[in-house]
C-alpha cells in the first residue's frame, strides 16, 4: 500500500511536471530555448515512461523511454539547434497570439481536459485516469503551440510535443504493445525528416521559415 | 413449366441482353431495326404473360430469390396482381414505344446514345414492379432514373438539355432519398427489409405518417406531383419522342406503383387523414399542371405539362381510396382504386399516342412550336386523326376510354356523404369540383394543341412542305388510338380484369360487369347509375352521319374553299391567325393573374409613329421563382462562402482542426 501510494505519487508528478513544461513551453519566445525546454519535456516524458515500467513490471516500457531519451530529448533538439544554425533562422519566435492569452487558453485546455477525463471513465484505476488527463492536457497544449506560432520550426515543436502526450497516454494504459510504441516512434522520426527536407526547402525559396511566405507566395491575405 | 416470376425475369435478363448488344452493334447501320425489334418481342411476350396472370383472376403469388445484392438479404422478387397489372401497363407501352422507335429511330443522329440505354431503360421499370424487398426496390429505382436521364442526355448538345438533365438528376436523386428513408423508417429497428416482414408488422401512427410524406416526396417526386414536378416539363420533351412516350406515359405509372405498393400494401389498414394529404396534393396538381399545359406554346412540353395533371387526377383516385378504406367502405374504395388504376393504363395508352404524335410532327417539320405549325391536317391525315382520337380521349370525352375513367373518379366522388369525417365529407366534393375544373380546362387545352398545330394554315414553311411519317410510327398510332376506342366501348373488360387487383389492395372489388346487358358498366348499382360506351358511340356515330347526310344531301355536295374573314385586312398572312396564345388568353385572363402572376404589356406608339404596336406577355412559374430558386440561391451562396474553406493558411486549417476537436471535447464534458 505504501508503494502503491509512492508509486501513485511519483508518477503523478512526473505527468504533472509534463503538463508544466508544456506551459513552459507556451511563453518561450527564442527558438533555442523552445528547443531546449523540448528537450526537458523528453526528457520528463522518458523518466515517466521509464516509472511506468518500473510500476508495472513492463520490462518493454524501457525500451520506449529509451527511445523518448535518445531521440526526443537528444537528437532531435540537436538536429533542430543545428538547422536553426545552418540556415541562419532569425531566433525570436512571432507568436500569432499574445503570450498572456495564449496562457490563459492553455489554462482553459487543461481544466477541459480533466474535467472530461475524470468524468468519463468514473470506473477506471485512478492512475490510468490521471495519466490519461494529464496526457490529453500535454496534447492540446501542443496543439496550441502548432496554432498559435507562425515559426515552422515552433510548429515541429508543438508536433513533438503533442505526441509526447500521446505516447503518456500509451504507457499509462497497461499493456500497450511494444509494437505498437516503436511504430509510433519511427513515424515520428519520419515525420521529422520529411518536416525537415521540407524547412530547407521553404528557407531555399524564401529565405525565411516564416510560414507566412508560404501563403504570400500562393497569393493569399493574412 | 417456369413460374411466372421467372418468366417476366428472363424477360428482364433478355432486355439487359439487348442493351449489352446494342453498346457492341450500336454504330452498325442495322441495329435500331435489331434492338427495337428485339425489345419489341420482349415486350409482347411480357404484356402477354402478365395479361394472362391477370385474366386468371390472379392466382397466388410468385416469388423468387436471386442470390446477388447484399449477402444476408439476396434479391427478392415476387408477382402478384397489383405488379401484373402494372406490368402490363409497362410493357405494352415499351412494346408500343418500341414500334414507334423502328421507324422514328431512322432519324436519329447519335444512335449509339439511345439504343443502349432504351432497353436498360425498359428494364429498370420492369424490375422496380418486380422487386419484393427495399433494396432491390431502391437499386432498380436508381436504375430506372439514370437510364432514363442518359436517354434524356441523348440530345444533350441541344440547347436547354443539359439544364434538364441536372434537374432532373437533381430531384431524382433527392426523391430517392426520400424513398430511403422512407424504407428505412419501415423497416424499424429492426432491420428486415423484406416486403413480406414490412407487410407482416406493426407501424407505429407517427411513423406511418411519416412514410406517407416521404413517399408523396418520394415517388411523387417522380410522378410529378405539383411543387415537385419542376423537372418533368424538361426532361421529358428534351428525350427523343418515343422515350418521352415512356417517361410520360410509363415510368410515371412506375412511381403511382411504388406510391401504392408503400401506401395501401406495407403500411397496412389506413387513417382518415392520409386521404386528406394526398385528395389536396392530387387536386392542386391537377389543376395546376392543365393550367400550366394552357399557357405552353411548345407542344411535347404542353404534353409533359397534361400528364402532371393526369397524375393529379390519379391521386385523387388513390386518395379517395385511402378515405374509403380508412372507413370500412370497401365497395366505395374499391370504386376509387379502380377508376385509378383505370385512368393510369387510359393515360398510359393516350399520353403515349400524343407523344407519337408529336415526335411525328417533329421529324415531318422539324418544329415543336404550336405557333410555328397549323394546316398539318391536309399534310398528315393519317397522323391527324390519330392525334385527334388522343386528343379527343385524354379530353375526357366519350364514347372514348379517357371519359370512363373519369366517369367512375366521379362515381367514387358522389359516395363522399358515406364517410363519416366531416373534413372528408366538406372536401371530397370540392376535390370534385377541382377535377371537373381540371377535365373542363383539359379539354380547351387539347382544343387549342389540335386547332393550332393540325387546323388552319401553315405558318411556318416546314410546316407547308411536312408529308406523311413511316408506317411503323403509323402502325403504332393507329394500335393505340384503336385500344383507346376499344377501352372506351368495352370498360366492362377492363374492369372485371383489374377486380383482383383490387381485392388483393383495398379488399374488395366493383360489381362483376361481364354480366350486363348491353356491355354497360355499373359501378354501384343499377338504380344509381351506369355508363354504355357502345351506346353513346352507336349514337354519336348515326347523329353525326345523318347530319352530314343531311347537309350534303339538300345543301351543296361540293367542297368549296372561300376567303376566310381576314378583319379587314385583305391579304391576312398566316401569322395573322388565331394563336396559340390567343386561344389561351381567356383563361389567362381568368386563373392566370393568381396562378402565374400574369401581366399584358400593350406597347402602342402615338399617332403619326409607323412602328407596329407590340404585346408582350408576362408570366412567372411561381413555384419555381419562390419556391426553387431561394433553395438554389441558398445552395450557391453557401457554396460560395464555404469555397473559401479550400484557400486558408496551414496555421487557419490547424486553427479549425484544434477548434472542432475542442468543441466535440467540450460537448461531451457538458452532455456525459
Amino acid at each position: 500500500m505504501q508503494l502503491h501510494s509512492l508509486a501513485f505519487d511519483v508518477s503523478h508528478t512526473l505527468a504533472g511536471g509534463l503538463v508544466l513544461i508544456s506551459f513552459l513551453m507556451l511563453y518561450q519566445d527564442r527558438l533555442y530555448s523552445l528547443l531546449n525546454v523540448f528537450a526537458l519535456h523528453a526528457v520528463v516524458l522518458a523518466l515517466s515512461v521509464a516509472w511506468q515500467a518500473f510500476i508495472q513490471d513492463a520490462p518493454h516500457l524501457y525500451v520506449t523511454a529509451a527511445i523518448a531519451l535518445v531521440f526526443k530529448a537528444i537528437i532531435i533538439p540537436v538536429a533542430l539547434h543545428r538547422i536553426v544554425q545552418r540556415l541562419g533562422i532569425h531566433r525570436d519566435i512571432e507568436a500569432a497570439v499574445g503570450i498572456g492569452p495564449t496562457m490563459l487558453a492553455g489554462m482553459g485546455l487543461v481544466a477541459l481536459s480533466m474535467v472530461l477525463m475524470l468524468r468519463v471513465t468514473p470506473e477506471a484505476d485512478p492512475l490510468a485516469r490521471e495519466d490519461l488527463a494529464f496526457a490529453l492536457s500535454v496534447v492540446l497544449l501542443g496543439l496550441l503551440v502548432m496554432v498559435t506560432r507562425r515559426n515552422a520550426v515552433s510548429q515541429v515543436v508543438g508536433f513533438m510535443s503533442l505526441e509526447n502526450g500521446l505516447v503518456l497516454a500509451a504507457t499509462g494504459a497497461k499493456g500497450m504493445p511494444l509494437v505498437v510504441e516503436i511504430s509510433v516512434a519511427f513515424s515520428i522520426l519520419i515525420a521529422f525528416i520529411v518536416i525537415g527536407i521540407f524547412l530547407f526547402r521553404i528557407r531555399e525559396r524564401f529565405d525565411s521559415v516564416d510560414v507566412s511566405t508560404l501563403d504570400d507566395f500562393r497569393g493569399e491575405r493574412r | 413449366m417456369m413460374s411466372a416470376v421467372a418468366l417476366q425475369m428472363s424477360c428482364v435478363a433478355a432486355l439487359l441482353a439487348a442493351a449489352a448488344l446494342a453498346i457492341v452493334l450500336s454504330r452498325s447501320r442495322n441495329a435500331a431495326g435489331l434492338i427495337y425489334g428485339m425489345t419489341i418481342t420482349i415486350s409482347v411476350v411480357a404484356t402477354a404473360a402478365a395479361m394472362n396472370w391477370l385474366v386468371r383472376g390472379g392466382p397466388e403469388a410468385s416469388a423468387l430469390v436471386l442470390p446477388v445484392g447484399l449477402p444476408w438479404l439476396g434479391a427478392h422478387f415476387r408477382l402478384d396482381n397489383l405488379a401484373s397489372f402494372f406490368l402490363v401497363v409497362v410493357n405494352f407501352g415499351g412494346a408500343a414505344a418500341s414500334l414507334y422507335g423502328l421507324g422514328y429511330g431512322h432519324h436519329e443522329t447519335e444512335p449509339h446514345r439511345v439504343l443502349p440505354f432504351f432497353p436498360a431503360f425498359l428494364a429498370g421499370m420492369n424490375l422496380v414492379i418486380l422487386a419484393d424487398d427495399a433494396f432491390s426496390f431502391l437499386l432498380c429505382w436508381e436504375f430506372m432514373s439514370l437510364a432514363s436521364w442518359a436517354l434524356v442526355l441523348a440530345h444533350h448538345r441541344e440547347p436547354g438539355n443539359a439544364a434538364a438533365g441536372y434537374v432532373y438528376l437533381v430531384m431524382a436523386s433527392f426523391g430517392t432519398l426520400a424513398l430511403l428513408l422512407a424504407f428505412g423508417l419501415l423497416a424499424g429497428p429492426a432491420g428486415d427489409y423484406g416486403f413480406a416482414a414490412i407487410r407482416a408488422a406493426q407501424h407505429a401512427p407517427g411513423a406511418v405518417g411519416l412514410v406517407l410524406i416521404l413517399m408523396l416526396l418520394g415517388a411523387g417526386s417522380k410522378a410529378g406531383l405539383v411543387p415537385l414536378h419542376v423537372w418533368l416539363p424538361l426532361a421529358h420533351p428534351a428525350a427523343p419522342s418515343h422515350v418521352s412516350a415512356l417517361m410520360s406515359g410509363v415510368m410515371t405509372k412506375v412511381a403511382i406503383y411504388g406510391f401504392i405498393r408503400v401506401v395501401f400494401d406495407l403500411l397496412g389498414q389506413p387513417a382518415w387523414w392520409m386521404s386528406v394529404i394526398v385528395l389536396f396534393l392530387g387536386a392542386v396538381t391537377a389543376v395546376m399542371g392543365i393550367l400550366y399545359a394552357m399557357m405552353e406554346q411548345d407542344l411535347k412540353r404542353l404534353l409533359a405539362y397534361s400528364t402532371i395533371e393526369n397524375v393529379g387526377v390519379i391521386f385523387v383516385g388513390l386518395g379517395l381510396a385511402l378515405g374509403f378504406q380508412a372507413n370500412g367502405l370497401r365497395l366505395a374504395a374499391a370504386l376509387a382504386f379502380t377508376a385509378a388504376l383505370f385512368h393510369v393504363l387510359n393515360h398510359s395508352l393516350f399520353k403515349s399516342l400524343l407523344f407519337f404524335g408529336a415526335g411525328a410532327v417533329l421529324t415531318s417539320t422539324g418544329e415543336r412550336d404550336m405557333d410555328r405549325l397549323g394546316g398539318l391536317i391536309h399534310r398528315m391525315p393519317k397522323t391527324s386523326f390519330a392525334v385527334l382520337v388522343g386528343c379527343v380521349a385524354i379530353s375526357a370525352l366519350p364514347p372514348f376510354n379517357g371519359f370512363v375513367s373519369e366517369w367512375l373518379m366521379f362515381q367514387a366522388v358522389l359516395q363522399s356523404p358515406d364517410l363519416p369525417q366531416w373534413a372528408l365529407k366538406i372536401m371530397v366534393p370540392a376535390v370534385g369540383a377541382a377535377l371537373a375544373l381540371a377535365a373542363a380546362l383539359a379539354a380547351a387545352c387539347f382544343v387549342k394543341a389540335y386547332g393550332v398545330t393540325f387546323l388552319g394554315r401553315p405558318r411556318s414553311a416546314p410546316a407547308e412542305t411536312a408529308g406523311e411519317v413511316d408506317r411503323y410510327s403509323l402502325t403504332a398510332m393507329f394500335i393505340l388510338a384503336a385500344l383507346c376506342l376499344f377501352a372506351g366501348i368495352l370498360p366492362g373488360l377492363v374492369i372485371d380484369a383489374l377486380s383482383p387487383v383490387s381485392i388483393d389492395i383495398v379488399g374488395g372489388r366493383m360489381p362483376v360487369q361481364a354480366n350486363e346487358a348491353w356491355l354497360s358498366i355499373v359501378p354501384i348499382a343499377d338504380s344509381r347509375s351506369s355508363y354504355n360506351g357502345l351506346l353513346v358511340m352507336v349514337f354519336i356515330t348515326i347523329c353525326a352521319s345523318s347530319a352530314a347526310f343531311f347537309i350534303h344531301r339538300f345543301a351543296s355536295r361540293a367542297l368549296r374553299r372561300g376567303p376566310a374573314w381576314g378583319c379587314g385586312f385583305s391579304d391576312p398572312v398566316p401569322a395573322a391567325q388565331y394563336s396559340g396564345e390567343s386561344f389561351a388568353q381567356p383563361i389567362r385572363r381568368v386563373f392566370g393573374t393568381l396562378a402565374f402572376h400574369a401581366r399584358d404589356h400593350v406597347a402602342m406608339p402615338p399617332p403619326g409613329d409607323t412602328r407596329p404596336a407590340r404585346l408582350r406577355i408576362e408570366l412567372h412559374d411561381l413555384v419555381w421563382e419562390r419556391g426553387y430558386r431561394p433553395i438554389a440561391e441558398a445552395v450557391g451562396f453557401s457554396a460560395g462562402w464555404l469555397n473559401r474553406l479550400q484557400f486558408l493558411t496551414i496555421r487557419r486549417y490547424l486553427s479549425l482542426v484544434f477548434a472542432t476537436l475542442v468543441t466535440l471535447l467540450l460537448v461531451l464534458a457538458i452532455w456525459s
